[in-house]
């Protein structure tokens, strides 16, 4: 007993060819669309790059530009079979093809879920990324005179504004670290040899930040220096102070930012999914309406479309079988030329 | 003699007719595109709007969306008409409604020139404007607590760092106001004292710019006080210091910004108004091609399209005339008055006469 089965008479059978060919197109443009968004994703990537100590992975965006180039093909390959499936001749040269085309629909529908999947799940490496990339970005701040790293300042500092953030977890980290070039250090300046003299590796550590961080939101004029001492400026208090600098670190607002770009994209992928599915199910139904006709030689006679032949179960015993007639029939030969080795 | 007559057979009549047909939608389409750069050049004026202080420029943007409306009404009439123009039974009642639309129609290509010409002309009260509102701005900076002011600061900071500049004309300007607010200044101290005292108003005035100055692609953390003291800061030479803060003026930054919008506008309007006088002339050809295949005894013949009947002196001397009646005939009706009266005086100067003789006789 057939799944689904819809009777089909030629007035039926040509509308649903049409319709079908008409969602084909529309896939077309969703497989465009899903390269498109991973080219996207690709740049965006790409342009923070630095940020990411170039080691970002480009999996995922590699991943939907080919997901989206074989969904354009097999969408496009799929409307012309529809075309020609209102001419019975032109039909004819598809049909022995069809049924293969059929379950490479099936498995490219699957991968397509997993990419939506993957969408969602690969935020996590991402963080790890992002976190050892600002660390070792901080750390080359004030390298503006090394060859291949002099553009990390203006790369920080941009982004610094551009996110509203500041360090990698909050502003505390640029008091970690030395971010003064020593070229514009005094060494002969007490305050400076006191400082360098205070840790183990004789940097220049101080409790200020760059001017990238300040908030222009904040009603005074921003305070970088000596920002743990409230002395040092008047009617201040650092621990209630929240409007001067920005208080978001850069990792949690790059990977809310990315996180965004990739759950949009997923829930495309999701919807793109759908839309496959669907006109795999039409393609099936065409296929079948036109191989079950009632008078073969009449294109006018009835027919009937079915989702799958036997019910669920009976498909899925009649595979399980097809592939252990498979992998017994590779066994069968071994045996078959053993027992000729030991026969002869 | 007409001018610039053509010939059209039937063919051709239907060709002028579909042809201008495509043509006007893509005029609908122009209209559209024009109230749309109208629309983004008014909320891109309107986005500044707090360091400008007239909105004299908005001239633009307005006049470019009443164009772009207006375009898209007249444009959807003429594909109407077109539709209209070989069924001789429609095509009369449009007539009246041309002579009217050729009006509708030249206007809007003289304000789209008009639209091009004020955008340079007004650029020198544009630059004004911007001087006085970016000099208000740069004053109240430090009056985050006065209602109506507060958010001067947020404004001018992220304009500086949007447009990367700083100041009206350079960042000097901010030597020269108090940008810091009293709230922040510890007046018992000596520095404050002294900086106070230094000039006649009492302000605090520093050799300081705000930290929306500062330039990322300076190789060394940013320089916000002390600027004009070489000694103050270590490998420092404030004379050849080009890095550390921006060297535009945000009047200048501005200007440029907006100036260049409009610039980039300028070949898209100038296309519009090519398109606009040729879906015109077209349906002057094809209001006088019908009109002539309606007159002749076989309505598949050929006709002449032109665009005037008669050469332009003649024309216009035409037009002079038919204005010349329409004055006179409101004068008419005075003069015709006087002249009953008068003939009212000779009739009865005539009968007087007539009276007369007879005693003679």
């Amino acid at each position: 007993m057939a799944l689904l089965v819809v009777k089909f008479d030629l007035k039926k059978r040509v509308k649903l060819a049409q319709t079908v060919w008409f969602m084909y197109w529309f896939a077309v443009l969703a497989g465009i669309l899903v390269l498109s968004l991973g080219l996207f994703f690709k740049i965006e990537l790409r342009k923070r790059s630095e940020l990411m100590d170039n080691n970002e992975s480009h999996f995922l965006p590699n991943v939907l530009i080919t997901m989206g180039l074989l969904a354009c093909g097999i969408n496009a390959f799929g409307g012309k079979v529809c075309y020609d499936s209102l001419d019975p001749t032109k039909f004819a040269k598809w049909k022995p093809v069809l049924k293969t085309f059929l379950v490479f629909c099936m498995v490219f529908n699957a991968l397509l879920i997993l990419t939506a999947l993957l969408c969602f799940i690969m935020r996590i490496p991402l963080q790890f990324t992002l976190a050892e990339g600002l660390k070792n970005g901080m750390k080359y701040y004030k390298d503006t005179d090394t060859p291949g790293r002099c553009y990390m300042k203006r790369t920080l500092d941009l982004m610094q504004m551009e996110f509203r953030c500041c360090g990698n977890d909050n502003y505390r980290d640029w008091f970690e670290i030395q971010w003064v070039s020593n070229r514009y250090l005094d060494f002969s300046a007490k305050e400076v040899k006191d400082r360098i003299g205070s840790n183990v590796d004789g940097q220049y550590l101080m409790d200020g930040v760059p001017f990238s961080c300040c908030n222009p939101s904040s009603p005074r004029p921003c305070i970088q220096y000596q920002m743990t001492n409230n002395t040092a400026h008047y009617s201040y208090d650092h621990y209630t102070e929240e409007l001067n600098v920005w208080r978001r670190g850069c990792r949690d607002a790059l990977l809310s930012y990315y996180g965004g770009i990739m759950n949009t994209i997923g829930a495309l992928v999701l919807l793109v999914t759908m839309l496959e599915v669907a006109v795999t199910i039409g393609l099936q139904y065409v296929d079948t309406s036109l191989s079950t006709l009632a008078n073969p030689e009449d294109i006018e006679s009835e027919s009937e479309g079915f989702l799958l032949e036997k019910t669920v179960k009976e498909t899925f015993t009649d595979i399980m079988a097809n592939m252990k007639a498979m992998g017994k029939g590779a066994k069968v030969e071994e045996g078959g030329e053993e027992g000729v080795a030991t026969v002869s | 003699m007409a001018l610039l007559k053509i010939k059209f057979s039937q063919q051709r009549r239907v060709r002028l007719a579909q042809g201008l047909w495509l043509l006007s939608w893509l005029a609908v389409m122009c209209g559209a595109f024009i109230f749309c750069l109208g629309v983004y050049l008014k909320i891109e004026l309107l986005r500044r709007d707090e360091v400008m202080e007239n909105t004299e420029i908005h001239v633009v943007p307005n006049l470019l969306m009443l164009v772009g409306l207006a375009s898209i009404g007249a444009n959807w009439v003429a594909s109407r008409v077109c539709q209209d123009s070989l069924d001789a039974s429609r095509f009369p009642r449009w007539k009246v409604l041309l002579l009217g639309w050729y009006a509708v129609a030249a206007l809007l290509c003289c304000l789209l020139l008009a639209v091009v010409v004020l955008s340079y002309v007004l650029q020198g009260r544009l630059e004004e404007s911007l001087k006085v509102g970016l000099r208000n701005g740069i004053r109240f900076y430090k009056d985050t607590d006065v209602p109506g002011r507060c958010f001067q600061k947020e404004t001018i900071d992220r304009l500086q760092m949007e447009f990367r500049c700083c100041g009206n004309n350079n960042f000097k300007d901010w030597f020269e106001v108090q940008w810091v607010s009293n709230r922040y200044l510890d007046f018992t101290s000596q520095e404050v004292k002294d900086r106070i005292r230094s000039n006649v108003d009492g302000r605090y005035l520093l050799d300081g710019v705000p930290f929306s100055c500062c330039n990322p692609a300076s190789p060394r953390p940013c320089l916000q006080n002390q600027l004009t003291d070489s000694r103050a800061h270590y490998n420092y030479e404030y004379q050849s210091e080009e890095l550390n803060l921006y060297s535009r003026g945000c009047r200048q930054a501005l200007t440029d910004y907006y100036m260049g919008l409009m610039n980039s506008t300028g070949p898209g309007v100038l296309s519009v108004i090519l398109i606009q006088l040729s879906v015109l002339l077209s349906m002057r050809y094809l209001q006088t091609a019908v009109e002539g295949a309606m007159a002749l005894e076989t309505p598949e013949g050929e006709s002449e399209g032109y665009i005037l009947e008669k050469d332009v002196k003649a024309t216009y001397a035409d037009v002079k005339a038919k204005a010349l009646d329409l004055l006179k005939f409101a004068q008419v009706d005075p003069a015709s008055e006087a002249a009953g009266a008068e003939e009212g005086e000779k009739e009865a100067e005539a009968t007087a006469k007539a009276a007369t003789p007879p005693p003679a006789s």
